[in-house]
């Protein structure tokens, strides 16, 4: 259920990233999101989330590929890296350590928007103002 | 023409939060208080704890509670009969408590007392082990509860929670002896997702382990206490520069 809270977040993010482009509303085709192992998101329902919530606004048609990025943890007494596990108590295999330290697994990033501007300015009565200053 | 764009690399999906977040901590730096967030299952005794430390604690520091609950005020009313300010915060069908909802009852808080007169502000988040470990509402710390009665194995099952804890409290203690439960395995699952926070097992029924969980309480208030001294008095000697600065000119 909170996966349609974080789209609600992440279309509140979208529309602080749109106000950059003002007053043009950029066409958003694909917004690429990074999504951790170790975060309380399941990509599949925000995806469905997504298209749902976009429908009918400036975001309608714009994809949500998610790529997933792995829990890695270092180990902090020998330094090497290892996937934590709840069946290891997320500990590590090496040493038997805490997942002291997480290397990868907690993003929840927006790591690139594939877009466009609209070529023609808004309003042409606009584009008659800015020529006679 | 579709170019990707590289410059929003690091807007995080929960920036829109993250923003009202800050401006809430701002407020609470501003105010010199302690923001808890405290979080749990449903049922892990959360209103009980809190009972029992604004009873203890109300004659040293200055509190008031944002209630989080989905649908009744009935933790509200329990916490208001030990007579500090509550304000109720109704989610509705929400599962957790967001940056912008405790906004909105701070506003409410505001109508009844100046927060410049708190020492600490407790977020009673809803119970729920999931979500609101993801949603900072701008507090300074994190505390969540688990209570034996839920099993060993949850701190594995909801690991984010218990890793962004900065102090989890093990509740219900009083009735280790007639559980078949092993508290020192909560305790070292705990420690395996989370090294670094305090474990502290207490019962609000027979009262063990509130004095330690208080001293954490207290320790942390003096913790934050000093560096929003600090962040005030670089303030200050920057505003004092800027002054100086002008008056040269």
């Amino acid at each position: 259920m909170h996966e349609v809270d974080m789209t609600k977040c992440l279309v509140l993010s979208m529309q602080q990233w749109r106000q950059q482009h003002e007053p043009q509303v950029p066409r958003v085709e694909r917004v690429h999101l990074q999504v951790g192992a170790f975060t309380c998101v399941e990509p599949d329902q925000l995806i469905t989330t997504w298209r749902a919530a976009v429908q009918g606004s400036w975001l309608a048609g714009a994809e949500l590929a998610i790529e997933p990025v792995p829990l890695v943890g270092r180990c902090v007494a020998c330094a090497s890296t290892y996937a934590p596990n709840p069946e290891q108590a997320y500990r590590s295999p090496c040493c038997n350590h805490p997942m002291e330290e997480i290397v990868s697994g907690r993003e929840l990033r927006i790591r690139s928007v594939d877009y466009h501007l609209p070529s023609e300015p808004v309003a042409p009565s606009s584009l008659i103002t800015a020529c006679a200053v | 023409m579709h170019m990707p764009l590289e410059d929003t690399l690091g807007l995080n999906l929960l920036a829109a939060n993250e923003h009202q977040a800050d401006h809430n901590r701002e407020h609470f730096d501003e105010w010199r208080l302690l923001c808890l967030n405290v979080m749990s299952s449903p049922g892990a005794g959360k209103t009980s704890l809190l009972e029992r430390s604004l009873a203890a604690l109300s004659s040293e520091l200055a509190m008031a509670v944002l209630e989080g609950d989905m649908t009744t005020l009935l933790d509200a009313e329990r916490l208001e009969a030990v007579g500090v300010p509550v304000v109720p915060i109704t989610t509705g069908r929400a599962c957790h408590l967001d940056a912008a909802m405790v906004s909105g009852g701070l506003k409410l808080l505001r109508q009844r007392l100046d927060p410049a007169g708190l020492d600490v502000l407790w977020v009673e988040n809803v119970g729920n082990l999931v979500c609101p470990a993801e949603f900072e509402v701008g507090e300074h710390r994190k505390v969540a509860l688990l209570s034996v009665t839920e099993g060993d194995d949850k701190p594995l099952k909801y690991p984010v929670m218990f890793r962004e804890a900065d102090c989890v409290l093990i509740t219900k203690t009083d009735l280790l002896p007639y559980l078949p439960v092993d508290i020192e395995r909560i305790e070292d699952h705990i420690r395996a997702v989370n090294p670094r926070c305090a474990v502290i097992r207490v019962s609000a029924s027979s009262g063990e382990g509130l004095e330690a969980w208080h001293a954490w309480l207290r320790q942390e208030r003096a913790l934050t206490l000093m560096a929003q001294q600090q962040v005030a008095q670089r303030q200050d000697i920057r505003h004092a520069e800027a002054l100086a600065a002008g008056g040269e000119r």
